[in-house]
Parts: structure tokens; sequence; C-alpha cells
């Protein structure tokens, strides 16, 4: 496997092998060049990077910490390293990207930033960034999450953002992502869509997983560190959209390390998925024999989504990185398992990866002895309510 | 073939010195949806899209959406949709409106094909810009189905240019810079761009996305060849208006766009 032809520069057409591509209505076509051509130019511009890299470090508290989970690691028989997002400042990776594009959206003279949210922590990271950027904010919200995630739409509108709950279709994410680009259309001039997750049209995904790689960069030098200059055997991240796992996976593309994102069984697009075109993308997708969008179901409201990042679903084909699937009981149990042993509380999201790897070293598919970078996108507050009920 | 073919009849209306008047049923929305199509015929409309309703319409507003959503837990699909079109003899064209992965899913030339042995001869797809439709507007056209380009306020001269060159039947301005709906007024952007329009190509240009009544197609039409009115037909008929509510309601529009 050639590593060199993976996670790099889509090109002007934005494409990931078949994947990818930016199919989106005319009204739309000039915005998605100008954020193309502002992220090309702001990404090559060591001024726009120091900017970000001074927010990384002062504001989001990067580089966050690799963590050698010992007492974990001897219950499953493998060396697991954590990879912290849950310690940044608001609490998940999202940060990361929202500081990038929010630099952007003020670059680009816009006023206005819209957000899509599923749990709620891209809504929390994007009314943060606009708070700090003096920004107005407006997030979209499917109704089922605004109630399974009551506690981050509070903490949206402390922080002076605009909650609009979205009650079309499932009133999931795929809804919310629906409403923002009906706002983004009619609102184009002076706003800018600040999207969640490795998707949508080109240069979304491509962007994010540039905005996101600073996870894989900090991660596979800490992990140098750790393993005496060696490379971890397995790389292991969640999926919702995919843009933990895409900067994650973007650190180590280029080592030996087996490569390994996981959906929530009941949005899995790369299990039961079929190529389709959604939300400006051709990806893999959960539809019916007609192209009609299939609801995703799962206790984690940030992967309930029946899509997945373009470049996942290439990186699937081209056997680059494999896609697998945790069923909502095993991720409770992983959850508690982590709590426990470790004394960290993991968001429910990255709690599917661990849930993974505790049934994958059971089953005898992950060799004993190997070491494990797994990347915890955030940490468990927003879930602790689901998660009380659903213990109880 | 079946069908009337898009571009000849629109040229015929304009030639006659009338303004094309097209209007919009969502497929599969109630048993009555054929009947309001035929009333909407026999009232005066020039040419009728039939929506394929899709599961995430993002270029609608709240009407079309609950139209589509309707139809499609009614269980309607593009071969019931079009099994039921082409049962219905009519004397001027139609044309699909649907979004892409609907196209896709089926196949281009499949649908294309679906398309034509049900006498529908163009499609619009509004999520399909440009760059990524050259595949579908070979097949389409291949098949005797118009692949019909919109072009929006913001759509620099360039870019106008080759929608111009490159859609068939007719160009489709966007009014505004927002989604299908109900308006009380026509932007200003629409006349600006139908006079882009115009001076850009010899093909018929119409005006189409919050045009409600007649008054509002009067304006639309003062500086294109045409009008489409779309959402406050539906609107009609989700709320229980029937075939003749509507059938008066393109009447009225009919009337108001042959006097002015
Ligand atoms: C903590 C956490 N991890 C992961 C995700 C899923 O997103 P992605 O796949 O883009 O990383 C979310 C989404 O809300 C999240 O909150």
């Amino acid at each position: 496997m050639s590593a060199a032809v993976h996670m790099t520069d889509p090109g002007p057409d934005g494409r990931f092998g078949d994947f990818g591509g930016r199919f989106i209505p005319e009204s739309l076509v000039p915005a998605c060049l100008e954020v193309e051509q502002a992220f090309r130019s702001a990404w090559a511009d060591p001024v726009f990077r120091g900017r970000l890299d001074d927010l990384l470090r002062d504001y989001a508290g990067r580089p966050t910490p690799v963590t050698e989970a010992k007492r974990l690691s001897e219950e499953l028989g493998v060396r697991i390293l954590l990879k912290r997002e849950d310690l940044t400042h608001t609490g998940s990776h999202k940060i990361n990207n929202v500081l990038g594009q929010g630099l952007l959206t003020l670059q680009m003279g816009k006023t206005r930033m819209l957000a899509e949210t599923g749990a709620g922590q891209h809504g929390v990271a994007s009314a943060t960034a606009a708070a700090l950027f003096g920004l107005e904010c407006v997030v979209y919200m499917g109704e089922v999450d605004t109630e399974r995630q009551e506690l981050n739409v509070f903490r949206m509108r402390l922080l002076g953002a605009e909650v609009r709950p979205v009650r079309s279709g499932s009133r999931t994410l795929k809804d919310a992502v629906n409403e923002a680009l009906r706002d983004w259309v009619a609102t184009v001039e002076h706003t800018h869509y600040c999207i969640g997750s490795v998707m949508g049209p080109h240069p979304f995904p491509w962007m994010v997983r540039e905005l996101q790689s600073v996870v894989g960069h900090e991660a596979r030098e800490q992990c140098r560190a750790l393993l005496g200059g060696a490379d971890p055997d397995l790389v292991l991240a969640c999926v919702g959209g995919g843009s933990n796992a895409a900067g994650t996976f973007a650190g180590f593309v280029e080592t030996g390390a087996d490569l390994v994102g996981v959906e929530a069984a009941g949005g899995a697009a790369m299990d039961r998925g079929i190529p389709g075109i959604l939300h400006g993308m051709r990806s893999y997708l959960l539809q019916d024999e007609w192209g009609q969008i299939l609801e995703a179901e799962s206790i984690s409201a940030g992967l309930d989504y029946p899509g997945i990042g373009p470049e996942h679903s290439y990186l699937g084909d081209s056997g680059r990185a494999r896609y697998a699937q945790a069923s909502d009981d095993e991720v409770l149990d992983a959850l508690q398992l982590l709590a426990r042993t470790e004394g960290i509380i993991p968001a429910l999201e990255p709690a599917h990866a661990l849930a993974w790897l505790v049934g994958a070293t059971r089953r005898g598919e992950v060799e004993a002895g190997s070491t494990v970078l797994m990347t915890l996108s955030g940490r468990g507050d927003k879930d602790a309510e689901t998660v009380m009920g659903l213990l109880k | 073939m079946k069908g009337v073919e898009v571009e000849a009849h629109l040229r015929q209306v304009r030639a006659e010195g009338r303004k094309i008047l097209v209007t919009y049923v969502t497929g599969g929305l109630g048993p009555g949806w054929v009947d309001a199509l035929e009333a909407m015929v026999a009232a005066g409309a020039d040419l009728v899209e039939i929506g394929i309703p899709y599961s995430d319409p993002v270029m609608d507003g709240p009407t079309i959406q609950e139209a589509s959503a309707r139809a499609l837990a009614e269980g309607a699909n593009p071969a019931s949709i079009l099994d039921a079109v082409a049962r219905v003899p009519v004397a001027v064209p139609l044309v699909a409106m649907t979004y892409y992965n609907v196209v896709f899913r089926s196949g281009h030339q499949r649908f294309a094909s679906l398309l034509a042995q049900a006498g529908v001869r163009g499609a619009i797809v509004p999520d399909l810009p440009l760059e990524e439709s050259g595949e579908w507007e070979a097949e389409a056209e291949a098949a005797g189905v118009a692949p019909v380009l919109l072009a929006a306020p913001v759509t620099p001269d360039d870019r106008l240019a080759e929608i111009c060159r490159r859609s068939r039947g007719f160009v489709y301005g966007v009014n505004l810079m927002g989604v299908t709906g109900e308006r009380a007024t026509v932007s200003g952007a629409a006349a600006v761009l139908a006079r882009r329009l115009k001076a850009a190509t010899d093909r018929p240009v119409v005006m189409g996305f919050g045009i409600s009544g007649p008054d509002q197609a009067v304006a639309a039409a003062a500086e294109s060849d045409g009008v489409v009115v779309a959402s406050a037909l539906m609107r009609m008929l989700l709320d229980g208006g029937g075939p003749d509510a509507v059938g008066a309601a393109v009447a009225d529009i009919r009337r108001a766009l042959d006097s002015a």
C-alpha cells in the first residue's frame, strides 16, 4: 500500500477517489469557492498559522496529553495510550475546527456563523468561538437532540448563541444540517457555515481534516516518545462524520499502523451504506432503493448520522483504514470500564472506539501486547444524564 | 416519442406573445394530485413541473418540505409517480423536479429512460451544479429529456454564460437567495437576474421561487419570458383545497399575465 496517495490535498474538484465533490445549489457555489480560496491561502500563510497555533495553545489548552491507561491495558492485554481531547477547553476535539473556521470567518469579513450540532459539542464549540471572535452565532439542533442534550443547549445560550430546534424529518443531526444549509442559502453574503465534521461540499471535508490533523500530529510525536521511537500498532477513533478520526489518522497514515474507525451500529454507513449524495458530498449513505435517506439510530447523538465523511469512504475502499461498529450495550459497558479503571468518564462517542477494542481483544482480533493509540474525543459530562437513565 | 418537447413548446408560447406559466405539483401528494395536474393544464399552465419527492430537500422551504414528506409517507416513489403520469394525456410539456440522489441511486441512464417512457421531457436537479452535472446532462439528452439548469442572483457572468449554453428546454432563474416558499413580494434581485439572463441567451428564461399570486407573477414576468408558481399551490392542496381550487388559482394568474 502506497501511503503517499492518502490524506493529501483533494484538488479543486474535492475528490477522494470517487467520493467527495461539491453537490450544492448554484446559490452556494460562489460561497464554497470563496471558502476554498480563503482556506488555501490562510493555510499557506505563516501569520494565520501562527495566530491559530497561539489560540490552540493559550485558549484551547493544546497540546493535549497522551495518557498511558495502565489498569485498562492490564484488563485488555494490550498497551493503550489515550489521546486526551477530553481535556481541551469545551471538552472535545471540536474546538480545534471552530477556532480555525472562526479565524477564517473573520478573514473573509463575515459577521455571522452557523453551525449544526448533534451531541451539542460542535454547537458549544461554535458558540465559544463566536463569543471569542465577536461573531453572531446560530446553532441548528434536532429537537430529539435538544431534549437529550439539554445541558449543552443551555451552555450554548449562556455563551450568547441562538439555538434553533429543528422539527423536520428525523429531528436529529441530518435534519439540523439541512436546516443550516437552508439558512446559509439565504444569508451567505454575511454568514459562514461552520460545518462540524469532515463532511459537506468541498472544501469542508478537506479543510476540517486539516484543522483536526493537529490531533494526529501531536499524538504521533507523543507515541514516539513513549514507545522508544516506534509507532503504535493500531490507531483507533470513533466516527460520526469522522473528524476526530480523520485528524487522528492524518498523523499516522504514513506509518505502518492499522487504522480503525468505529461507527455506531445504528448509523454504520460503512457497513450498511450505499454510495450516494447527501449534504453536498458523495459518500456511503444509509438509503433505500429509491435514494431516500434512512434514519440512523444511536444512543449517541454525535454518531446519529446516516452518512460518513467522503475521505473515510475512500480510505475504507482503498483498504488503508477499516471501519467497525459498536452497539449501544457494548458502549455503556465500555464507558463504565474506562471510568472504573482509569478515573476517566468518556463521552458516549469515544466509548464506541473503546467498546470495539474490548470486543476485539476478547475475540483475539488484536494481538496480545499490541500498542494502541485511541483518541478520546470528548469528556462524558454531557452524557451523564443519558447514561444515568440507561443504567437505572 | 411520448410527451411534449419542452423548448419548442415554450418558444411557441413566446412567439405568440404570451408569458410562460409554469406550475408545480408534488407527485404522490394525496389521492388528488393527478387531478390537480390536469386542472392546472386546463386553467392555462404552459408546462407542469412534477416534484419527485426526496427525504432531504435542502432547496425547499416548509411548504414543499411538508408536501414531500407527506407524499413519501403515503408511499410515493419515482416509479409510482411516473406510472400515474404516463396514464394522463397532457398537451403541455412535463418536467421532473427532484434532487440528485434520487437520480444517482436509480442510475443516470435508467432514470432518464424512466422519465422519457412516462412522457416527462425535462428534469430540474437543483443540487447538481455545472461542475458535477456533465454525465447527467449527456444521459438525459440522449434519452430525449432536457436537463434544465438553474442560475442564481450570485452567479457570476462567466458561469451564467455556461449555464445558458448547457441548459436545455429553458433556463431557470432563481428569483432570490433562499429556498422555495411563499413570499410577500418579488425581490429586487429577480429583475436584475432576469435581465442578465435575457441578455445572455435566446433560450426561454423562466423565473421561479417565492411567486405566490397574480401580482407577483406579473412583476417577475416583466423582464423574463415567464414564471414558476409552486409553493402557493401546494399550500392549497396541503390545507385541503381540491383540484378546483388549485385550477381557479392558476386561472387567476393566467388572466393577470395575459392582460398585463
Ligand atoms: C466527543 C465527540 N466525539 C466524536 C463526535 C463525532 O464527530 P466526528 O466523527 O466528526 O469526530 C462528536 C460529535 O458530536 C463528539 O461530541
